[in-house]
């Protein structure tokens, strides 16, 4: 019963190197030799390559790379060229949006310019990759699962930097790229719009990313506990349920009530996760847009407290003088 | 292989803790509720701080209290600002103030030689001005200061230039070339508690009067333009105001609702009237003193120190622990001072004698 004691896998299968079906009608084939490695057997498979860039891949990867460099090069000049200065600082530095007075305009390169660049190529990186992960998938005859969880990170992406900026009308109002300033930048968003923790689709977003963790660690300790019983053939027993399937049911009705089937937990993880930026997204395109207080909108609608005073005087001085400070 | 893993694995553990050792603060950490229930509203004290303040932020011992003798000015020439105080008390305040300003260096840190009269020096047409405003913060911002007041040591600390002080950064956004130009942010800045927020928010805010409030004051938009940049450096000042005073936002506010006055500590209110303050004496008493200052005392575009919260409070909630310093020194608090010193800002009579220094 050690089982759960495990971090890595144990099993590391090695069998021929083998390089997958082959790739039809595609100018690119795919690159490397493959190899199998002991360090990444305990983490995943121990086959590495080859990989398959393609068209998409290979576009998406230069358009992240331009967005990098611009968001790096910027970063590092602003430290004078220093190479001590930008590792020591690099969580400290960012490439900030134009000034608010630009509205939508495009401001010169060194006023945020340079940040409208970098957020163009990052965006085409993201969306290019979604091509790409959702052909590779029709190429495997898969669903496009994956494609559309992209997606969803996208979408909470663009709100950010592109859609809510627009309908604010400056792109003074996207964050800064950067470690730090980013945090500092979020802070500030909730600062300036009365507390983002009132605002019930940040609230949804919230059940379903810490929901998100929660399936995870009920699903992955479900399988593990019953992969003994062969449990880890999930998707078989989706039709033809075995023991293990019988036992983690059973186990979650006896705990719970209720429980999920093979297939259904995937769903439910799914959905879980691609709401968590869907939602989350939508809390952010009304902030500033349709609501500018959240903590005053939840007051209103009875969803938080407005607390008594319990010291006095807890007036504004500056309405006592009469006056705006 | 495996040895290798744990051996990164083993170093990385010791560069976490190193870290943490060396940066977080450990327990016990003492908390004091101060809101409502359940607001999460708590001051945390951690002991071996407060011990630290508490070592450092100790008045000087104050000379015994004279008050004899005919007023300065009948026996003492060119006295202009203290000329009704005694001459027993302007004595122990001249003496008093070496002691605070200028320990080593004595009364000719000021003074010229054999001619006290004299004011050649540009310290002694600085000190003067100084005495004038210690004076106006005591008299005119009780609404700040209470009864605790100011003196000279309150900045000073034993050293001609008070140690925290600061200078106008580079205009946001002025730079030229190619890459992105200095936006005021983005780099460790000491006086916002080494965040990457703006580094000088006390030029917009503790010097020129812009707008601190950013907050909404309606649930729906109702015509509040300021931006989120804006807010960035209201947040700023408002990390110097925490780092400043060794405390938290609790402090003066409920988290729940920054903006809201009726959820605040009485704390905000004094904090309030500290910014009209800080605005008046950096305007009205430092920058007319710039042409004053040597150019090598002077910020790196040439102007002039300024005050900021920091100044006087060095890391707690009340300067030296709220000792009632400035009692003991009645002409301090505008006793005897000349009515024009208290009021108008008083010219340095002779910048020009002093710019030659």
């Amino acid at each position: 019963m050690t089982e759960y004691q495990n971090i890595f896998t144990r099993v590391q299968i090695r069998g021929p190197l083998h390089a997958g079906v082959p790739v039809t009608g595609s100018v690119f084939q795919r690159e490397g030799k493959p190899f199998f490695s002991y360090l990444m057997g305990i983490i995943g498979n121990a086959q590495v390559g080859p990989l398959y860039l393609g068209s998409l891949g290979v576009a998406s990867l230069i358009c992240g790379f331009i967005a990098i460099e611009v968001i790096g090069l910027n970063m590092w000049a602003s430290v004078g060229w220093n190479p001590v200065l930008f590792l020591r600082d690099l969580p400290w530095l960012a490439l900030e949006p134009p000034a608010p007075a630009y509205g939508l305009h495009i401001p010169p390169l060194n006023q945020g310019g340079w940040w409208l660049v970098a957020g163009f190529f990052l965006t085409a990186a993201m969306i290019l990759w979604f091509f790409r992960v959702y052909r590779r998938a029709r190429q495997l005859g898969l669903g496009t699962h994956t494609a559309w969880a992209w997606a969803s990170a996208i979408w909470l992406y663009l709100v950010l930097g592109f859609i809510r900026p627009i309908l604010m009308g400056s792109w003074g109002e996207a964050p800064p790229f950067g470690i730090f300033p980013h945090l500092d930048w979020t802070v500030a968003f909730s600062l300036r719009y009365g507390n983002l923790y009132y605002d019930p689709f940040h609230m949804l977003s919230i059940v379903f990313l810490y929901g998100s963790v929660l399936l995870f660690a009920m699903h992955a300790a479900t399988i593990l506990a019953v992969s003994r019983f062969g449990g880890d053939k999930e998707v078989e027993q989706s039709v033809d349920r075995g023991t293990a399937s019988e036992r983690a049911a059973l186990f979650w009705r006896w705990t719970m009530g209720f429980n999920a089937t093979m297939e259904s937990i995937h769903r439910w993880a799914w959905w879980f996760a691609v709401l968590t930026p869907l939602t989350g997204g939508i809390g952010i395109l009304l902030t500033g847009t349709v609501t500018d207080n959240w903590f005053l909108w939840a007051v209103k609608h009875g969803v938080a407290p407005h607390y008594a005073p319990i010291y006095s005087p807890a007036i504004d001085p500056a309405a006592v003088q009469g006056v705006k400070p | 292989m495996r040895t290798a893993l744990s051996g990164v694995a083993l170093l990385g553990a010791f560069a976490v803790s190193l870290v943490a050792v060396l940066t977080f603060s450990h327990p016990p950490v003492e908390m004091v509720a101060t809101g409502n229930p359940g607001t999460g509203m708590q001051l945390n004290y951690v002991p071996a701080q407060v011990a630290q303040a508490l070592a450092i932020n100790q008045p000087p011992p104050a000379l015994p209290l004279i008050d004899a003798g005919p007023p300065a000015k009948t026996v003492y020439k060119n006295v202009q600002v203290l000329g009704n105080v005694s001459t027993g008390a302007f004595t122990r305040l001249m003496v008093s103030m070496s002691n605070w300003v200028a320990p080593q260096q004595g009364c000719n840190y000021c003074h010229v030689a054999g001619n006290f009269a004299d004011d050649s020096k540009y310290t002694k047409v600085i000190a003067r001005r100084m005495l004038q405003m210690t004076i106006a913060v005591n008299t005119t911002y009780a609404n700040h200061v209470g009864s605790v007041g100011v003196t000279c040591y309150t900045c000073h600390r034993g050293a001609p230039m008070p140690t925290q002080i600061w200078f106008t950064g580079v205009t946001p956004g002025s730079g030229t070339g190619l890459v992105e130009t200095n936006m005021g942010k983005n780099l460790p800045a000491a006086a916002i508690n080494n965040s990457s927020l703006p580094s000088d928010p006390f030029t917009p805010f503790l010097l020129n009067n812009e707008q601190i409030r950013d907050q909404g004051t309606t649930a729906l938009p109702s015509g509040n333009r300021q931006s989120i940049k804006q807010t960035d450096w209201t947040y700023a000042l408002m990390m110097h105001y925490s780092q400043a005073l060794g405390v938290n936002c609790a402090f003066c506010h409920n988290s729940q609702a920054f903006s809201d006055w009726s959820e605040s500590t009485p704390q905000r209110v004094t904090a309030f009237y500290a910014e009209a303050m800080l605005r008046d004496l950096n305007r009205n008493y430092m920058v007319p003193l710039t042409a004053t200052f040597p150019v090598s005392q002077r910020g790196p575009t040439g102007d002039v120190a300024k005050i900021n919260c920091a100044t006087c409070h060095q890391g707690v909630y009340k300067p030296l622990f709220g000792a009632a310093m400035a009692a003991k020194f009645p002409p301090l608090l505008g006793v005897g001072a000349t009515a024009a010193a208290a009021t108008a800002p008083m010219p340095a009579s002779d910048t020009t004698n002093a710019t030659k220094n």
